[in-house]
Formats: C-alpha cells, sequence, structure tokens
C-alpha cells in the first residue's frame, strides 16, 4: 500500500521493537512456535470436546418450514422433551438419560449402508446431512407406555437417504442399528434389551414422505439423549420404532428382527401402529397422556396420519399385523 | 425413650409424602408429574411392606424386642401408601370412570393382582387396634399373616407392569422372599426335638405389646 500522508510517516518512539526482542528472535520465535503449537494443540482438542456445529444446541441454519407438519397442536417445551427420554441405551429410568448421555460423542459419527444395495457406503454424518435442505416437521410422538408429545423435529425426507443408498430390487425391508457402545451407554452393560438396538420397516414405509431422518430439534442440534446425531422419526408408529444413534441402514430381503419383539413377541409387534383399538396385552391403548395435560385425551388411529398412511395397510389385518 | 422413637419414626414415614408434596409444589415433579407419584406411592407401599416384615427377624436376631411396638405403625403406613397409590390411579389415570376402572381390574392381570394386594390390607387395617387384638385372641395372629400374601402380590404388581427392566421388582422379591424364608426356617427350627419342651412363655403376646 502507498504511503498516502505526511502522518503515517511519523512512527511513536513506542512502536520501535525493542533491542532485547529482536536480539532475541530466535528465542522469541522457538517460543512462538511453542506456544503455537500449544495453541494448536488446544485447538485441537477443544475442536474434539466441542467440535462445531455438532453440538447439541447448535442452530440449524436455512431450516424451511414443512407443509406436512401437524397443526392444531400444542408443542411440547424443550424441557420436557430433552428430560424425558426412554433411551435404555443410557438408562430405563426416563430421567436419567439427559445427565449419562452429557458427553456422549457425536462425532466423529459413521453409518454404514449396506445390504441389498448397489454399492457398500460408508458415509460421515456430516456428509449425509448435506444430501438434503433442512426442514422442520412437528409431529405427534406417541410411546407405547401411553404418553404422547408434540416436537417440531429438523431432518429431511427418509427417502432422500434410501436413494442415495441405490437400493436393489430384492431390498424389501430396511433395518436400521443404533450405536453398541457400553463404554459411553451404561445402559447396554445391561441385558435389558437384546444390544444393539435394530428396528426395522417396510420399503414403502421407509419411502413414504412423513418417514423423516431427523438431526434437530426446535431449530437446533438434536440433543444426545433425543438420539443425536441421526434418528428416524415415523410419527404413526409407537415411539420406540423411531430408532435413535443410527450407525447403519441395511436393506433386507426378509423382515428384520426389531429389539422389542425379541424382547417380548406377543406385546411389540414389527409395525407398531398406533391403534386405539388393539391393546397392549398388559394395558389399553385407547388414550393417552399428553405431556403437559392433566385429562387424558383419546389415542388417534395411526397417531392422526391415517389419512397419509392408512393405504399402506389397506386389506392388513392390523389386529394380527400389530 | 420408645415413644419419642416412635414420634421419630413416625414423621420419618411422612417424610416422602413431604417430599413429593413440595416438589409438586416447587414444579419439580418432571415432565410426567402423575407417574411419578404413582410410582413413588407404590414404592413406598412395598418399602414399609418390607419394613414391616423386617421386624421379628430383628427382633429376634438382635433381641432388641421393643422393636415390635414399630410393626403396627410400619404396617399401617403401608396401607397408607398403598391407598394413596390406589387413589392416584382412580383419580388421576381414571378419573372415576367406574366403568373403566372394573374392566381394568378384570382385563389386567397386574391391576388384578395389585388391587388384590390392597384389599388384603383393609381388614388388616381395621383389626389394628388393641381392641381388636383383644377381642380377636388367637385368630388376630392367623388373621394377620395375610401379610403375607400382600407383600408376595405387590412384588408379582411390580413385576407384572415393567415393560423390561425387572431388577428392581426383583429385588423386592428377593427381600420379601429372604424374610419369608426366615421365618419358614424358624418355624422349622421351632419344631426340631431339641427345641421340644423349652416354654419361651411370654408375659404378654407379641401383637399385645405392640400396643400396651
Amino acid at each position: 500500500m502507498l504511503i498516502k500522508s505526511k502522518d503515517s510517516m511519523f512512527i511513536p518512539s513506542s512502536e520501535i521493537t525493542p533491542k532485547s526482542v529482536y536480539v532475541n528472535r530466535r528465542q522469541f520465535l522457538k517460543g512462538s512456535a511453542a506456544l503455537g503449537g500449544l495453541a494448536l494443540a488446544g485447538g485441537v482438542l477443544t475442536e474434539l470436546a466441542f467440535p462445531p456445529l455438532a453440538e447439541a444446541g447448535t442452530k440449524i441454519d436455512g431450516v424451511t418450514k414443512s407443509p406436512l407438519s401437524t397443526t392444531g397442536e400444542a408443542q411440547t417445551p424443550l424441557k420436557d422433551i430433552s428430560s424425558y427420554n426412554n433411551y435404555y441405551e443410557f438408562s430405563t429410568d426416563k430421567y436419567e438419560p439427559a445427565k449419562l448421555a452429557q458427553n456422549f460423542k457425536t462425532r466423529p459419527w459413521k453409518v454404514t449402508i449396506d445390504g441389498q444395495v448397489k454399492k457398500k457406503l460408508t458415509l460421515d454424518s456430516d456428509e449425509i446431512l448435506k444430501l438434503g435442505p433442512p426442514e422442520e416437521r412437528v409431529y405427534r410422538h406417541r410411546c407405547v407406555e401411553g404418553w404422547s408429545m408434540v416436537m417440531p423435529w429438523i431432518g429431511f425426507p427418509l427417502s432422500v437417504l434410501i436413494n442415495k443408498a441405490e437400493p436393489l430390487p430384492k431390498a424389501k425391508y430396511v433395518e436400521f442399528t443404533t450405536l453398541l457402545d457400553p463404554g459411553q451407554m451404561p445402559g447396554q452393560r445391561i441385558g435389558v434389551l437384546d444390544w444393539p438396538y435394530t428396528e426395522g420397516l417396510r420399503m414403502d414405509e421407509a419411502m413414504h414422505p412423513l418417514a423423516l431422518l431427523c438431526f434437530g430439534l426446535y431449530g437446533e442440534v438434536l440433543p444426545n439423549q433425543n438420539g443425536a446425531p441421526l434418528r428416524v422419526i415415523l410419527p404413526w408408529k409407537y415411539g420406540f420404532k423411531s430408532a435413535k444413534g443410527i450407525v447403519r441402514v441395511s436393506f433386507t430381503e426378509h423382515e428384520p428382527p426389531t429389539a422389542w419383539n425379541k424382547a417380548a413377541p406377543n406385546e411389540y409387534g414389527f409395525y407398531s401402529n398406533v391403534n386405539p383399538t388393539v391393546d397392549h396385552p398388559r394395558w389399553s391403548q385407547a388414550k393417552e397422556r399428553r405431556i403437559g395435560e392433566f385429562l387424558k385425551r383419546p389415542t388417534l388411529m395411526f397417531n392422526g396420519y391415517g389419512d397419509q398412511v392408512a393405504s399402506l395397510y389397506a386389506g392388513m389385518d392390523l389386529k394380527k399385523n400389530f | 425413650m420408645i415413644r419419642w422413637f416412635k414420634v421419630v419414626v413416625f414423621v420419618a414415614c411422612l417424610v416422602p409424602l413431604g417430599m413429593l408434596g413440595w416438589r409438586a409444589l416447587h414444579s419439580d415433579l418432571g415432565a410426567n408429574p402423575l407417574e411419578v407419584i404413582t410410582h413413588t406411592t407404590g414404592d413406598w407401599t412395598l418399602r414399609c411392606l418390607v419394613f414391616t416384615l423386617a421386624v421379628t427377624p430383628l427382633r429376634q436376631i438382635t433381641k432388641l424386642y421393643w422393636l415390635i411396638k414399630f410393626r403396627r405403625m410400619l404396617g399401617l403406613y403401608a396401607f397408607f401408601y398403598g391407598s394413596l397409590h390406589f387413589t392416584t390411579y382412580l383419580w388421576f389415570d381414571k378419573f372415576f370412570d367406574w366403568n373403566e376402572i372394573v374392566k381394568d381390574i378384570g382385563k389386567r392381570p397386574f391391576i388384578t393382582v395389585g388391587f388384590g394386594a390392597l384389599v388384603i390390607m383393609v381388614p388388616l387395617a381395621l383389626t389394628s387396634t388393641a381392641g381388636m387384638i383383644r377381642w380377636l385372641g388367637k385368630k388376630w395372629q392367623m388373621l394377620h399373616r395375610l401379610v403375607y400374601a400382600s407383600a408376595i402380590a405387590g412384588v408379582i404388581h411390580y413385576y407384572w407392569l415393567v415393560k423390561a427392566d425387572v431388577r428392581k421388582p426383583l429385588f423386592y422379591g428377593v427381600l420379601v422372599g429372604v424374610l419369608l424364608l426366615y421365618r419358614c426356617v424358624s418355624w422349622g427350627v421351632r419344631r426340631l426335638p431339641a427345641f421340644q419342651g423349652r416354654t419361651l412363655r411370654p408375659v404378654k403376646s407379641p401383637a399385645e405389646s405392640e400396643v400396651l
């Protein structure tokens, strides 16, 4: 840059480099290098501990509101959604996962896509996030236990990931597998379920516009206890079908075994569509408690999404295929 | 001295209820308060039953015979928490829909057995007074053996309602089992020839000593 004014010719004495500094330049440079090295190490460690964009609570940009969102329902406060979680990988106590999942590592996170696909893929979760623009989907969520919430999830249609996987004609089902890591997930040290957690869908269910690949909640990255970094949301089914912490998406020819069905085949079926007329063997499914409400409300067929999904099950005996 | 202890135990048994009330006032019962209330009252029903059943074995092992004075209070607290637990179900789960309640009790085994456990405690509570103990005499002891049935039914109720994690119900099951086993063993021991002919003549029956 050319010197523009006379003023810039004037250098104050305070700016003169002290002799001791320029004489000890070598030490200075060594010191800086050491300091720089420390800073770099510190930065790397900090990055590992607090990775950018992955930390729960980080805002997700560019979210559009989906026309498929459910309207006319009060959304459950984030405080309740993130403190009341059935995430047996951490604990069977619903209030514990929020505490136990605090230091859960969601980066780096690899998802394997295999089975009946053109080519086996291993994608980083960040790559997966770039596959589609994030949408906000407000959905009802009904637990098989008889409570429910309404959450504004962030994600994109599961069909986007499935199309990326290029499944072969033999692929009739999709199987999801959750992380197996008893070191980070204390609940997996107990055999309350057969770990790792697996879930599955028929291909047409997985390709349905309502099926969501989810990575956010309330405009921010999904809290760890809600299934970060990646989960699926199937609003017309009981909540346990919406697998959390997914590390593998497999395309299969035959109906895959699922965790809860293995635990109690007469209580948790493969389909597990929300159905007030089909009771759980031990309790009624006709009513539910919406978290935050005092009175119980009647449960809706397919959790109120019958218009969109009933055709998937036309002609099926829903008492047999529960 | 014992009277002082009794006051302490009486207050201590109210602490779980007090804590629930405190948390309710401060909106600190979490996302599903009614579930917490149901589970807490249920837990304390079982715990009080376990404490009640533990009195006699403890007496015999520690020879602190005055412990008997706490047995009635603990038993009544089991009935108290059981009643709160049942009221929570009737009121906040079923909203006094008697049609639904009767159907539930008939159709859902875990509710049938839980209801049974509470029903058993009713005659026990009603005959817990000094007058009743004297009036029933020997029959009192026989009637109050029903507390074992109530404890067992309570454990089964818990076991049948959990989705998959059976650790807590099994834990209570083991406690109740051990306490019952103790009684079986001591009953058997008393019938051994070595112990026959020995009269352990108490001044008053254990039941009477509770209230006098």
